[in-house]
């Protein structure tokens, strides 16, 4: 491409294209910096209740307070059972999902226990998981355990299964074992459906952590947020559920990241 | 040299409403280096056959041999290409070409070495670092046929192979997969309900009949000609007649 010499209609073209990026981000901007002041105006004009609703410059506050206190500890602790609970989703998930895909007759049988397990809100179960397990972190992390693996099976089975039969008959008549065809074939068909599946689980297992940190905790940010509750601290609470919010893009974008750099390496 | 001895193959179907035959006393043979084309009235059952010479089924009864040996299963000495390239898209282009070897844990310095002849004697060793969809139909045909042909087999087996392709592409690849073909003296079994395609390739036609499919007739294509190619032999005054003689024994039957 020769860059140099760009025509009228480039150079006009180029240039609407950037005016329009930049009005997306100026709008998304706008919104929340709107928002947020009228928030705060708001309260300090006493329309809405800051006690109850709290008020943008308090929770900012609480924030810096808490910072200088234990709030990477809780971060920390809510971060932790995530990614434990996360990981340990992803790998026995996937893991069942393999062995449902090597036998038909094992994923016919299972199929309606499946099916009623994935409809069933895992939260329910939340009092069975505490008294099994105890009440401490492994309940926590089983709670998001509980309810991203069902679909973390489903989705990977459901990818497998829908593997190109064309290749995977390609690959038979080379003689490929069914362990070769899952290697060569299945597993390397399926990363964006492992990725797709990924993303959607750091979602899953954050809402098991906090629904576990709402039932039994001692640190977390599910916690901070039950514990503001009760004692009627709301800012503590919106701080919590912000910073909550920023934690979860973060690592929804650290998945997504990943995705980026696997599948460079995988050559899509 | 008889490479492929196919002897009185019958195949039947088990459905619930009933049983089909779709195969009736098949018996052909090939000599080596000779290229065949199956024709015949769609769902007679051609690609049936092609499984079974290529052991991905088992036929009721009859048996296939290749080089003296029964086929019982999938086995070494035949490769199959189907309509559709199946290049895996992760892969290289190169690491597409082995995966046949790789499969049958074949990557013998020797056929590593033999593969990389392929590529460079069919223009293809340069684009080798490069991924499947980043080359066109007819290059990725080619390379489809080199992954078939790097195992070496003594069979190759084409099952419309070329059907997916526009139809201008379609002339190019028959024609730069015929030379590929001969050149390395291949024998070849071609299924096509394209009867110019199939004539254009072949040493013999196979016509079978509609289900039962029976061999109607074994025609041998000869065009007096050193230089044939597929492409210019369709100019060739004999490549009518075949055809219309085809086309009239496929449609006796109604």
């Amino acid at each position: 491409m020769d860059n140099k010499q760009l025509s009228k209609e480039r150079v006009i073209y180029l240039k609407k294209e950037k005016r329009r990026k930049r009005m997306i981000l100026i709008w998304q901007v706008g919104i929340l910096v709107c928002f947020i002041a009228i928030w705060e105006i708001s309260a300090l004009l006493g329309l809405i209740d800051s006690f109850i609703l709290s008020q943008p410059s308090r929770i900012w506050n609480t924030c810096i307070n808490m910072a200088q206190n234990d709030l990477l500890v809780h971060i920390g602790v809510t971060v932790y059972e995530t990614l434990v609970g996360f990981t340990l989703g992803v790998i026995t998930g996937t893991v069942l999902a393999i062995i449902l895909w090597w036998s038909r007759f094992i994923s016919k049988v299972s199929e309606p226990y499946l099916v009623v397990l994935n409809s069933l809100p895992k939260i329910a179960l939340g009092p069975v998981i505490i008294i099994i397990v105890g009440a401490g972190t492994e309940a926590i992390i089983f709670m998001a355990l509980a309810i991203s693996l069902i679909v973390t099976v489903l989705e990977m089975l459901n990818g497998f299964q829908n593997t190109d039969k064309e290749y995977i008959k390609m690959a038979t008549t080379f003689g490929a074992t069914k362990m070769q065809i899952f290697k060569k074939i299945v597993f390397p068909y399926n990363i964006t459906t492992l990725f797709n599946s990924l993303k959607i689980n750091i979602g899953l297992s954050l809402v098991g952590v906090i629904a576990g940190e709402f039932l039994v905790s001692k640190a977390g940010l599910g916690y901070l947020i039950v514990y503001g509750g009760q004692v009627f601290q709301l800012d503590l609470v919106m701080a919590s559920v912000i910073i909550l919010a920023i934690v979860a893009a973060v690592m929804y974008e650290a998945v997504v990241l990943m995705q980026r750099l696997v599948m460079r390496w995988y050559g899509h | 040299m008889v490479v492929l001895d196919v002897s009185n193959i019958e195949e039947k179907y088990q459905a619930v409403n009933g049983e089909i035959t779709a195969l009736k006393e098949i018996s052909f043979r090939v000599e080596k280096g000779e290229f065949v084309s199956i024709v015949g009235p769609s769902g007679c059952g051609k690609s049936t056959l092609l499984s079974i010479i290529a052991g991905l089924m088992k036929p009721t009864s009859g048996e296939v041999f290749v080089n003296g040996e029964k086929i019982k299963g999938i086995s070494n000495h035949i490769g199959y290409m189907l309509q559709k390239d199946n290049l895996l898209e992760w892969r290289t282009i190169y690491s597409n070409v082995m995966l046949g070897l790789e499969i049958q844990n074949n990557l013998t310095p020797e056929n590593i070495e033999r593969v990389i002849q392929l590529l460079k004697t069919y223009e293809l060793y340069e684009f080798k670092d490069k991924y499947p969809s980043q080359l066109s139909g007819g290059m990725r045909q080619r390379v489809a046929l080199i992954r078939t042909l790097a195992i070496n087999p003594d069979i190759l087996l084409l099952d419309e192979a070329f059907s997916a392709l526009d139809y201008q592409t379609r002339l190019t690849v028959t024609n730069d997969v015929y030379k590929i073909l001969k050149q390395e003296q291949v024998t070849t079994i071609m299924v096509t309900h394209d009867i110019p395609e199939g004539i254009s390739m072949a040493d013999k036609v196979i016509i079978l009949s509609q289900r039962p499919a029976v061999i109607k007739e074994i025609l041998t294509i000869d065009f007096e000609d050193e230089n044939r190619t597929p492409l210019n032999c369709r100019k060739n005054p004999k490549f009518s007649k075949y055809f219309d003689y085809i086309w009239k024994e496929l449609s006796s039957d109604g």
